[in-house]
């Protein structure tokens, strides 16, 4: 028979917790990336010349594949003296990666901030730190939370490259069963449909969240 | 970024990979990562063809198609959405052959990205058509046209437009992507780099190296898809210029 139930079953415990590495690798990255990604776009506009390093910078970051940046973080560390175990780089690498698409994203909000509200903040004699904490951020983030959501959802979809450095995610994890049993088809499979599952129950989330967002800024 | 700008880099990457193929430390890695280059492209270009079939067949049968077919094309499109690149290859790679179906490496590749960046694609496909101003189509029903006509003389060339920049962004993830298929054993460039870094530890010199490859390669794409773009957009009231 092409599908064993009762070895898919046998093997779902060791996948879920599997899983629970794969959605810590998520978590830790994206809060990497939403925060490092914020310091990028606000120093842009607050700091003076940085505007062009960091597109170069970032542009730089998003043309080169993330598994070439997970092996440069997890090779190239070592050789300056510093240790990463490969979970750390990886989330790292994953992390400043995904920094790099959240930067663009803050920025096309802080875009859509009407120039009124940065003279006015000028014209209070607000400092450039408060005019971003109080009157900046709290209106550029809501209506570009949806787009802040997507990239959630890719950065968990790229945790799998991580097997690559052998962390043991769900994806590595999989391969190993693999390996051992000959048997793909039930490990791989449960691993596409719990993927499938995250991807379509976070996409009605962030629909429903947009929906949210949509009615708050309409009134 | 400007078009020059992307062209100011991708000269700068060019003559930095030229200066250090020069170098003696790093000249001895050029040829295998040339050789990796030519296969990433390879596969780059044949998988992006395969994901414009895909994308605007997938597209027209979630639009246009009967019932089954517009089923099956939500069913392939959620499925190669929802689960990442790097699964998908491997299942094709891994599980095919459990059930008979033996395809060589290159071909799972291909494939599969071509598969996975295609769904994406049919969204781009049909996000652009369903752009196109409804006088459009009523004037081409005025004419009498019938829908496939309408479709290629009116939509079509207009949704192309819009098209283009989604689909610059897509060939540069694809181009990425193949970095995923050292891991099913193809030699592109980051198999080579993972090879020759595990055989001579010089890490710096190769991955250099091979991020200046990537870069200079998502930036031909980037440069071409902006220059298409403006070529494409040439006579259109609704392209904007500059």
């Amino acid at each position: 028979m092409i599908w064993d139930w009762a070895f898919a079953f046998e093997i779902l415990p060791v996948l879920a917790s599997a899983a629970i590495v794969s959605i810590e690798a998520t978590l830790i990255g994206f809060a990497l990336a939403a925060s490092l990604g914020l310091v990028l776009a606000v120093a842009r506009i607050a700091v003076p010349w940085t505007g062009w390093t960091i597109s170069v910078l970032v542009e730089l970051i998003r043309s080169t594949p993330l598994l070439i940046q997970i092996f440069f973080l997890y090779f190239v560390f070592p050789k300056f003296g510093v240790v990463l175990d490969a979970f750390t780089a990886g989330v790292l690498a994953i992390g400043i990666h995904y920094a790099a698409y959240c930067s663009e994203v803050y920025r096309a909000g802080f875009d859509n901030i009407h120039r009124g509200q940065w003279e006015a903040s000028v014209a209070l004699n607000l400092s450039a730190w408060t005019t971003f904490r109080d009157i900046i951020i709290p209106q550029a983030i809501p209506p570009i939370v949806p787009a802040l959501g997507n990239y959630l959802v890719a950065l968990f979809k790229e945790t799998p490259l991580l097997s690559a450095i052998a962390v043991l995610e769900l994806m590595q994890t999989a391969k190993i069963i693999g390996s051992e049993t000959f048997r793909y088809t039930e490990p791989m499979t449960l691993v596409g449909l719990f993927f499938l599952a995250m991807s379509l129950v976070s996409a009605a989330l962030i629909r429903s969240l947009e929906g949210l967002l949509n009615r708050r800024t309409m009134r | 970024m400007g078009i020059r700008t992307l062209v100011a880099m991708l000269a700068v990457a060019l003559v930095v990979i030229g200066a250090l193929a020069t170098q003696e430390s790093y000249k001895v890695f050029m040829p295998g990562l040339l050789q990796g280059a030519v296969l990433t492209i390879e596969i780059a270009v044949l998988g992006s063809l395969l994901a414009i079939v895909m994308g605007v067949l997938a597209a027209l049968a979630r639009m246009y198609g009967p019932a089954p077919l517009r089923w099956l094309a939500t069913v392939y499109v959620e499925i190669f959405r929802g689960t990442s690149a790097l699964v998908q290859l491997f299942w094709l790679f891994f599980v095919l052959p459990q059930f008979g179906v033996m395809l060589d490496a290159f071909l799972v590749a291909v494939l599969a990205l071509g598969l996975n960046v295609g769904a994406y694609g049919s969204e781009v496909v049909r996000g652009a058509i369903q752009s196109v101003a409804r006088g459009q189509w009523e004037a081409s029903t005025a004419l009498n046209m019938s829908r496939p006509q309408m479709l290629r003389r009116i939509i079509l060339p207009q949704a192309f437009v819009a098209m283009i920049p989604p689909w610059g962004n897509l060939f540069i993830e694809l181009l990425k992507s193949t970095a995923l298929v050292s891991l099913i054993t193809l030699s592109d460039l980051a198999f080579k780099a993972q090879q020759m870094n595990q055989n001579t530890f010089k890490t710096i010199p190769i991955f250099t190296l091979v991020l200046l490859m990537y870069l200079a390669m998502s930036l031909v794409v980037t440069i071409g898809m902006r220059l298409l773009e403006r070529r494409a957009s040439l006579g259109l009231a609704r392209g904007k210029a500059a």
